[in-house]
């Protein structure tokens, strides 16, 4: 047997107290296309990270082509012949294309030559693996899909064998995701190994030879792909986790609480990532999104609780409209019964260094029962806060520590039980189990559905399939902007993962 | 994710590493008088000495320590809001001329504690006003504040100096600076104050404005922590993004907040313009809009950290005079230097020896830093 | 040709003055593209011009000064990366302090070293940077218009004045057209594509902000060494806040940088040599507000209303490798 590209042998990492990666030990074939797998925060990029030297293992051993390499720094990385993508490209927007690439890599002090000879290197690449694009170009004008293909070539111009991709497709189009993966196989013709970090099982099962699982910092298994299922696959990445089963009744939907229409939402950089989408919410029902992450999802939400400003499109509360194209204030709209509990808590949700019951009264300050004219009532605010720290099951109890030292779970929990009390008519929940421990899943899925049989409104967005499918008694899929599809509650994971997938609903019934 | 700097005991946040950080800055700077050829131990009796060992020191010291509340506070305000208000300077200059319009006004015609209302009100206004102008740029246009309240800085320097070589000098007078003003703009001196504690001076520029420094140092805890408005300056000071969720109108706190700030370090003209001087003078505020800004990192942006802070300061100016009596090597720029170092490793380096300290600890007592567990739980 | 006479002189001051704001100017330019923000401009070229002329009077020599100038202005480059670039501090708060550091010691230093209030001995003229006539600049003084152009204006200046307008072809070329460029250029904009590239981003910080020293320190020597002929008390005089208002104004580009220095000088040269005297449609011109006009465009410029200042965008942000 030949050499194993790369070899790993006992890699450990922690980050203060977090173990991103227990003791691993993986072995990756030359010429082969191997995919790491894996939950978010599973410590797989953690793992490429310390394999492309921009962390150290705390011990441990690499080897890459047989021979022990020491990996310090990606200059060590890069001299062994590994190439990484990373999920967040590492590219200086007002560059060109050409300046990206030679960046590192100049070869003399002085510019020019090592420009020309990388504008003829990247026109042999371009000929070699079908990468095209235009050396002029300057990065931010480009589309994401060619930012990455620059990315690829970056680690190629530096004569990469190996080549790392952490999760590729988070934030490509389908079309651009299988031109990536027809360059990946052209790569492996051409003898290169490639190594593809993914969460997502269809990307697997599509290009891999090779899959390993990594679940809680841990290696947990190797397989071939042609040996293996997605179900034994999905098993071995969440473990002998119980499948999400919530106990609910029959909904009773009644009147629309949140009607949507041909509402249209542009991101920062004036790209459109909500395009015309139209939905209701009625009271006594909750309304699940799904959708693979950065499909506009995000954008909805905050354009509805008034984070965000919407281009165009009508939005209303219990019938009244929203003014989401001009001045929705959050703070007016929660006066009108609408709470929102934001996908990122750590930054929007909550102020880390206040105290927890400064937190729980978060965009509900200027609410008289916790002012005493223009000051604060300190009494009532922390008495408040007690309350639901007691309802809500918060640890420790303790409403002045500093949230920034209450866990994700009880972080969470501090936020719902803000929006909850409030008693709104519609709620509106971003990723609510996002690094939560699986009891305060529990806690916070009972919650909500409690929230639906009072006959609240709730219109949940959530990346994790199973949630969307226990909790929502109706899915809207997104994809791309648009809502692709409606579904019952019975729909099965095959049927929305083609509809994320952006695969026409008359070929998922096929 | 766990940060680097994990827990440690909120003594040691708040106590000990600022202390460090402080013994370090007066260690570097004894150093220079060593350059000069002085002796850093006989410096620093010197200087107790200078401030506190005579009522008239003790006098001077609060008399300092007065401006450098005003303007410690205003930087602080600002801090909490997440902006770094470099032009407190600026805006205590402009505030004298809120002052002297009210003086020259009313000296003659009104009472001091009629004018003395009228005056805070005045300098408050201007220097609101100074400040407001480059929040309302960040706010509206993106211009970066500290550089916008650099440049309104000089931008103040020139327009007083117009005003006291041009409009505001008597025609009869060569010295750019006003009139002096009639009695009824003269603050009451707290002479008597140090009297009651057995002191016997003859005269120190101490006067009121320094109970209304302290008055302002409980306003601004309470503003900041008991009140809405500062609960929105604390949100937007955190994490603009958790404000933007909260329905908090962010560019009308970072307007508001740069007025209160401007409203403080204005007030600092109050001061020496009606309470020592009598007159508004050209660069009467001497650096102390500057000294605002270590005293704040000093006292970690809490009134119950720049009072003293203020006082320290205070105590170096007067005692600063004191030194170069005995010692003409030093001059009162000492102090500036000082200042820097304070700056330097109370601010900028505030966290070089927390690693260390960090360690210290770990190996006293690994449970209670969260490093310790990490290392142990690994092994 | 009144006039003429008047406005070449205006020119040659305007070239003058203009010289401290370029190097300090294109100082800032070296940190600040490197995405390290450095208000304490003011503070190295004072500290400079202190070092440069105490040395130049002790030992006689320009060319001593100018290295003792560059030596204790690298030094306070120095600190300023240790507290911002190794300990991550807030870089304007390091940039404060370091002015204020500046103030105080060279006063200081002065008095105890010199006596004479805090000024360093005059310099003679062995001492100093001197004019250099250029040639052919006596021959051609009489030919109209262009021989006092290039007598007066071109010719007649110390070395540094020379060399300042040389940095800025020099400057642009090395952004542009070297590897150190690109990298400073790129680490200003994304740390993180230059760490992942294999470079060092504390070492390629450094570097920059040693450039800043070096020419800071040059700056100060002009000051003291060539223009005038020792160090006086806060000599700089808010120099070093011009030039980083002409870096801004510059958009962080060389040559735009040169031409805003030289707007700057022109509006202080034309303030001293106007001062007091009414002139014709506009009156009488109040000093201090031509004093003021750089700022008072600054903050026009930097408010949006002509163009937009668009800082490197990792500028002011230390670099931590995130998880």
């Amino acid at each position: 047997m030949a050499n194993a590209a790369i070899e790993l042998r006992g890699i450990n990492k922690s980050f203060g107290a977090v173990r991103a990666n227990r003791d691993i030990s993986l072995e990756i074939p030359q010429g082969t296309i191997h995919g790491i797998i894996g939950e978010n925060g599973a410590g797989k990029s953690t793992l490429m990270s310390i394999l492309y030297g921009f962390y150290q293992a705390d011990s441990g051993e690499i080897y890459v082509n047989g021979r022990k390499a020491a990996i310090v720094t990606p200059n060590d990385a890069i001299a062994a012949g590994i190439g990484m993508v990373h999920q967040h490209f590492m590219l200086v927007e007002n560059f060109t294309v050409l300046e990206n690439v030679v960046l590192g890599a100049e070869g003399s002090p002085l510019l020019n030559a090592g420009l020309a000879r990388a504008r003829s290197e990247l026109q042999r690449l371009e000929k070699e693996y079908g990468l095209e694009v235009d050396p002029d170009a300057v990065i931010e004008n480009l589309a994401v899909g060619l930012q990455q293909r620059v990315e690829i070539l970056k680690a190629l111009f530096r004569g990469a064998d190996i080549l790392i991709l952490d999760e590729p497709t988070g934030v490509l189009t389908p079309a651009e995701a299988d031109h990536l993966f027809r360059i990946l196989r052209k790569l492996k013709e051409e003898g290169k190994t490639v190594v593809l970090i993914t969460h997502k099982l269809r990307e697997i099962m599509a290009v891999t030879d090779n899959v390993s699982v990594m679940r809680q910092g841990e290696m947990v298994a190797t397989r071939k792909t042609s040996e293996t299922t997605v179900e034994e696959l999905a098993e071995l990445m969440v473990g002998r986790r119980v499948l999400l089963r919530v106990e609910k009744g029959e909904a009773k939907p009644a009147g629309f609480r949140l009607s949507v229409k041909g509402l249209t939402v542009k991101d920062a950089r004036g790209v459109p990532m909500v395009k015309d989408v139209s939905f209701d919410v009625r009271g006594g029902e909750i309304v699940g999104i799904a959708g693979v992450a950065g499909n506009g999802q995000s954008e909805l939400i905050e354009a509805i609780a008034g984070t965000r400003k919407a281009e165009a499109g009508e939005v209303l509360l219990a019938g009244e409209p929203i003014d989401v194209t001009g001045t929705a204030d959050p703070a007016e709209l929660r006066e009108r019964g609408l709470a929102h509990v934001p996908e990122d808590r750590h930054n929007v949700g909550l102020v880390l260094p206040f105290e927890e019951n400064e937190n729980s009264i978060l965009g509900y300050h200027g609410q008289q029962k916790y002012l005493k004219g223009p000051f604060l009532n300190i009494e009532a605010i922390r008495d408040d806060a007690r309350q639901k720290i007691e309802k809500y099951d918060i640890r420790p109890a303790d409403c002045r520590l500093k949230t920034a030292n209450f866990s994700g779970g009880n972080q969470q929990k501090i936020v719902l039980a803000r929006e909850m009390e409030q008693d709104p008519d519609v709620l509106i929940v971003g990723q609510p189990t996002r690094g939560v421990d699986v009891g305060a899943i529990e806690f916070i899925h009972k919650r909500l559905i409690d929230m639906r049989d009072q006959g609240k409104a709730v219109l949940l967005v959530s990346v994790e399939l199973d949630e969307i499918r226990s909790l929502s008694d109706r899915i809207l899929v997104m994809f791309d902007g648009r809502i692709v599809g409606e579904r019952g509650p019975d729909a099965t994971e095959g049927e929305l993962g083609l509809l994320m997938a952006g695969v026409e609903a008359r070929e998922a019934a096929e | 994710m766990s940060t680097p700097y994990a827990k440690l005991p909120a003594w040691v946040d708040y106590g000990l590493i600022p202390f460090i950080n402080l013994v370090v800055a007066f260690l570097v700077a004894g150093l220079v008088v060593l350059l000069v050829g002085e002796s850093p131990i006989q410096a620093a009796g010197l200087l107790i000495k200078g401030a506190f060992g005579s009522g008239a020191g003790i006098g001077y010291t609060l008399y300092y320590a007065t401006s450098f509340i005003f303007t410690g506070l205003a930087v602080a305000v600002a801090f909490h809001c997440g902006l770094f208000n470099i032009g407190g300077e600026g805006q205590a200059y402009v505030g004298g001329l809120g002052v002297a319009l009210v003086c020259l006004t009313f000296d003659g015609i009104l009472p001091w504690w009629i004018n003395f209302p009228l005056a805070i009100l005045g300098a408050a206004a201007v220097g609101a006003i100074w400040a407001m102008i480059p929040g309302w740029l960040q706010a509206k246009r993106g211009s970066h504040i500290v550089i916008t309240t650099i440049m309104f800085n000089f931008i103040a320097a020139s327009l007083m100096v117009y005003l006291l070589v041009g409009a505001l000098k008597p025609a009869n007078s060569m010295a750019p600076q006003t009139r002096t003003f009639a009695e009824g703009a003269h603050l009451p001196k707290l002479d008597w104050l140090l009297e009651m504690f057995g002191a016997t001076i003859r005269s120190t520029p101490l006067n009121l404005s320094f109970v209304l420094a302290l008055v302002m140092a409980v306003a601004v805890w309470a503003l900041i922590w008991r009140t809405r408005l500062g609960y929105e300056i604390r949100t937007r000071g955190f994490s603009p993004k958790a404000a933007r969720y909260a329905g908090i109108n962010e560019a009308r706190i970072i307007v508001v907040t740069m007025m209160i700030s401007g409203a403080l370090a204005g007030m600092m003209a109050l001061n020496p313009v009606m309470g020592d001087q009598h007159r508004l003078q050209l660069d009467f505020v001497t650096g102390a809009g500057f000294v605002g800004i270590a005293v704040a990192l000093m006292g970690r942006s809490h009134p119950a950290g720049i009072v003293p802070a203020a006082v320290l300061f205070g105590m170096l100016y007067q005692g600063g005079a004191e030194i170069s009596f005995v010692m003409p090597n030093i001059s009162r720029d000492m102090i500036v230097i000082i200042q820097g170092l304070v700056i330097l490793f109370a601010g900028a380096l505030e966290h070089m020896f927390r690693p260390t300290v960090q360690t210290i600890f770990a190996s006293l007592r690994p449970s209670a830093v969260g490093l310790g567990t990490a290392k142990s739980e690994g092994a | 040709m009144d006039f003429f006479h008047l406005i070449v002189q205006l020119l040659d001051a305007t070239v003058r003055v203009s010289v401290p704001l370029l190097l300090a100017c294109l100082a800032g330019l070296y940190s600040e593209r490197s995405g390290i923000f450095d208000i304490g401009l003011e503070g190295k070229m004072l500290a400079g011009a202190f070092a440069g002329a105490a040395t130049a009077a002790v030992y006689g020599s320009a060319w001593l000064g100018a290295l003792a100038a560059v030596t204790v202005s690298v030094f306070l480059a120095l600190v300023h990366g240790f507290a911002s670039i190794t300990h991550r501090g807030n870089q304007i708060v390091s940039g404060v302090a370091i002015n204020f550091i500046a103030a105080g010691s060279t006063v200081i230093l002065g008095q105890a070293w010199f006596r004479q209030g805090g000024r360093t001995p005059s310099l003679g003229a062995e001492a100093r940077f001197n004019p250099i006539t250029l040639p052919g600049a006596d021959a051609l003084r009489d030919v109209p218009i262009v021989g006092p152009i290039y007598s007066d204006i071109i010719s007649g200046h110390s070395l540094l004045v020379y060399f300042a307008f040389l940095m800025v072809p020099f400057t642009w070329w090395v952004l542009f057209r070297t590897r150190f460029g690109l990298r400073l250029r790129a680490v200003g904009e994304n740390p993180a594509a230059v760490d992942t590239a294999g470079i060092s981003v504390t070492w390629l910080r450094y570097r920059a902000v040693i450039c800043t020293g070096v020419l800071t320190g040059l700056a100060g020597t002009y000051l003291a060494v060539s223009q005038n002929a020792g160090f006086v008390k806060d000599m700089t005089a808010g120099k070093g806040f011009i030039a980083l208002a002409a870096l801004i104004f510059a958009k962080w580009r060389p040559v735009p940088a040169m031409f805003a220095c030289l707007l700057f000088g022109f509006l202080d040269a034309f303030a001293i040599r106007f001062q007091g005297i009414a002139l014709p449609l506009i009156g009488k011109v109040p000093v201090q507000l031509m004093q003021a006009l750089p700022y008072i465009l600054t903050v026009v410029l930097l408010a949006g209303f002509i163009g937009r200042a668009i800082p490197p965008k990792a500028g002011g942000v230390a670099y931590v490798k995130e998880r």
